[in-house]
């Protein structure tokens, strides 16, 4: 071969090579990247023009508050600003000591309330929240801090959690003849409401998740029978019919003078269909536990809740904790269903919005704004999972 | 000797630590336990039943329902029994539901191969669809396209048309309607024979290559009568079994063609954008699954990138794909429950009608339960003989 007959070799690096590679590699590609380019060009001025010249924002800033807490006392707000730096202060100490899955709760708390004090910004709500969630924001920072320099004690840190669950929610909704007035929970309302309900199934589903996966997996055939019976009848209906069994069924049937709320019954109806789920992703962890570690406690001398408790579950959990991630984010976006039966979460509440003879017509910047906060929530979990899955090493272990 | 010991431990072991007794006690308490809960509250229902005067029972079912459905595939009117009512409901959610997975599919097919294209663009838009689908809610979505894009769109007057035959107004989307005539089973009837003839070849010619037989290329020949019978059927059934009828546009409405309810083109294309979403990443796994030796050697052996596609990648992806795509199938069919929030009148739409008229909420939830439970079964049974075949498949 001569010198001549060798071409100079194209470019592999840079961008032009890039495009070459990745957009315009043959003819047919050519023509696609031409194609969806410019469709996507002429969607993105469409939606600009739109979002930036006839949407209607100020029907979502003008109500912002109903967004945000619904019909909650306007003058109790600091109520809410202190829970949240309660858990703000809790989730930065945690980052700060134990790093990892409590290091992305915190970011996220933070850059959630650093985002609200924004929103706010655009709204009539006021200065003094922008300030107190600002205030928020920072204070994650300053306890995670303290906790990297070693100030925050560990065993108390774990204490105070346990503390804040029934703290968050004397603040949230305080209780007669207390200091804190009580606030009837007919009133909360909108993102506040869409968290609680959230938060709740989440705490509560895990455990009874965790128990009914241990149930279907038990050698003694009553708990056996009925824990995959109960898995397999939740998973197999809508949850619309769990939260109108809820809703309208389970008044009937309790006794006449035993009156629960209807967030209580909406949280209870909403935790039992979701440990149904948590169950067969904990079953899924339980079955990738090999043998030998059973047999391996029992030669040790473990008894069965002991193996379960020291052996079995710590290694079932955490192989679980993305799976359950995914869920849990599955759980937050199901929370909208509880406005079929008449509560008014974040979805809820903009029927009321759209109902004022003001925001008439803006459906589409209210369900995008919507589907917006939705968005950003689970985007985040998402990431974080994506993380926590790398990190924890599920699966290459 | 060795008996003995354990003969004597039996014997010297108190009831209560006992395994055995605890196991079974233990059962025995929690059965009584659920026993008493459910006597509890089934005792507290009937009595607050009684109070309002209304027996528990299924009796309703025979009485006049006396509402509207707003749509329905079979004959109905408010004159018509709950009974009734409870079929139309159901038969709302089978065909939503179906309809919903057989796009949903196609849609999600295209959406995970697109996620793997080489085409850096191509990849990111559809990576783009699935992330915003994902982490948005199937109810905003459904409403927003209900409340803010169909109810939004011009009258009739000012319909939006979309080349020939395809409408958009306030009343719904204005499609080409297929009309059947007389001829149109003798169509149908060859299209069946030719693919049980091709099911019977793929079994016989399978079973004689076994048996080291000649299959005198069965299959080939089944595949091309698959093409020519409904040819011939055509030609049979006299010419025109299946035409289509053009929607057209008259002073106040329009005329022909098939109208799909604001309702459901609301729920219907929710439905299937949001599940696409899901099955376009549960297809992206299965292919990634397949080990890339698989593809070289493919490539190896000098496999077309279809052929490879087609006879490699696919057949071993499908086994991974199967089970996942079951589950979205499932949750497809019980999402469709999302009707009531755009006003479709679906099985628990219907259902929840009956309960408010009747007052009898606990049998209807019943037979709602009931229903769903049935058709998530049916569906997985189905999946599973599928899956069964898939499995087998695998050399």
């Amino acid at each position: 071969m001569t010198a001549e007959s060798i071409r100079p070799p194209r470019t592999v690096i840079g961008p032009i090579a890039w495009l070459r590679e990745n957009l315009f590699s043959g003819p047919i590609s050519s023509i696609i990247t031409i194609v969806l380019g410019a469709l996507l060009v002429w969607v993105a001025i469409q939606v600009g023009q739109w979002a930036l010249t006839e949407a209607r924002w100020n029907v979502v800033s003008n109500n912002l508050r109903l967004f945000l807490i619904g019909q909650y006392p306007a003058d109790q707000a600091w109520r809410l600003w202190a829970a949240m730096a309660v858990l703000s202060v809790l989730a930065g100490a945690s980052a700060g000591v134990h790093g990892l899955a409590s290091r992305m709760l915190a970011v996220t708390l933070s850059a959630i309330q650093l985002l609200l004090a924004v929103l706010m910004l655009f709204s009539p709500i006021g200065i003094t929240a922008v300030a107190a969630y600002a205030f928020n924001a920072a204070i994650v920072w300053v306890a995670m801090v303290a906790g990297f320099r070693g100030l925050v004690p560990r065993r108390p840190l774990g204490w105070a959690w346990i503390v804040s669950l029934p703290l968050t929610f004397y603040l949230v909704s305080g209780f007669a003849g207390t200091p804190l007035e009580s606030i009837s929970s007919n009133v909360w309302g909108g993102l506040l409401l869409t968290v609680l309900l959230a938060v709740v199934g989440i705490v509560l589903s895990f455990p009874l998740g965790v128990i009914l996966a241990l149930g279907r997996r038990s050698e003694l055939p009553v708990l056996r029978i009925l824990s995959t019976g109960y898995i397999e009848l939740i998973r197999g209906v809508p949850l619309v019919t769990i939260l109108f069994m809820a809703d309208i069924i389970l008044p009937l049937f309790l006794p006449g003078e035993w009156r629960l709320d209807r967030i209580a019954r909406a949280m209870g109806g909403i935790t039992l269909f979701s440990a149904a789920y948590v169950a067969e992703n904990v079953r899924g962890g339980l079955q990738a536990i090999p043998s030998g570690q059973i047999e391996a406690a029992h030669a040790l001398g473990l008894g069965g809740v002991q193996t379960n408790r020291y052996i079995v579950l710590p290694q079932a959990l955490r192989a679980v904790i993305p799976a359950n991630v995914g869920l849990f984010i599955s759980l937050l976006k199901d929370t909208t269903l509880v406005t079929i039966i008449g509560l008014l979460e974040l979805l809820g509440i903009s029927r009321a919005v759209l109902a004022q003879s003001d925001s008439f017509g803006a459906s589409l910047e209210v369900y995008v704004f919507i589907a917006a906060v939705f968005f950003v929530l689970s985007y985040a979990m998402s990431q974080a999972s994506y993380r926590l899955e790398r990190a924890l090493g599920v699966g290459t272990r | 000797m060795t008996s003995t010991p354990r003969a004597r431990s039996q014997t010297t072991v108190p009831l209560w630590r006992d395994v055995r007794f605890l196991e079974i006690a233990a059962q025995v308490v929690v059965v009584v336990v659920i026993g008493l809960v459910v006597w509890f509250m089934v005792s507290n229902m009937i009595s607050a039943m009684n109070q309002r005067n209304l027996g528990f029972g299924f009796s309703f079912l025979g009485r006049q329902a006396g509402f509207e459905i707003s749509e329905s595939p079979i004959a109905y009117s408010s004159r018509d029994t709950y009974g009734t009512a409870f079929l139309v409901g159901l038969l709302n959610t089978l065909f939503v539901s179906f309809l919903g997975i057989i796009l949903a599919t196609l849609l999600g097919l295209i959406v995970g191969v697109a996620r793997l294209s080489p085409n850096w663009l191509v990849a990111r838009i559809a990576a783009g669809y699935v992330e915003i689908i994902r982490n948005t809610p199937l109810l905003v979505q459904l409403v927003l396209i209900y409340f803010a894009v169909l109810l939004q769109l011009p009258s009739v007057s000012d319909s939006i048309t979309i080349g020939e035959g395809f409408f958009l107004n306030q009343r719904g989307v204005y499609v080409p309607g297929p009309q059947v005539s007389g001829g149109f089973g003798i169509f149908i009837a060859s299209i069946v024979i030719g693919i049980i003839g091709l099911i019977v070849a793929n079994v016989v010619a399978g079973r004689r290559e076994d048996a080291g037989k000649p299959s005198y290329r069965m299959r080939t020949i089944a595949t091309a009568a698959l093409f020519v019978l409904p040819v011939l059927g055509w030609f049979a059934a006299g010419g025109q079994p299946l035409t289509f009828d053009l929607p057209v546009k008259e002073r106040f409405n329009f005329a022909g063609g098939l109208r799909l309810s604001p309702e459901f083109s609301a729920l219907l294309f929710g439905l299937v954008l949001y599940t696409a979403a899901f099955i376009g990443e549960v297809v992206r796994g299965g292919i990634q699954a397949v080990r890339r030796g698989q593809l070289e050697a493919a490539r190896a052996l000098g496999f077309t990138e279809g052929q490879t596609l087609r006879l490699v990648i696919f057949p071993q992806a499908l086994r991974i794909i199967v089970p996942p795509l079951t589950s979205q199938y499932l949750n497809l069919a019980k999402n469709s429950s999302l009707a009531i929030a755009v006003g479709y009148p679906d099985l628990f739409k219907v259902g929840q009608t009956m309960a408010n008229q009747t007052g009898q909420p606990v049998p209807v939830l019943i037979m709602i339960m009931g229903t769903y439970l049935a058709i998530s079964l049916f569906t997985s049974l189905l999946m599973n003989i599928y899956n069964r075949r898939v499995q087998v498949l695998e050399r």
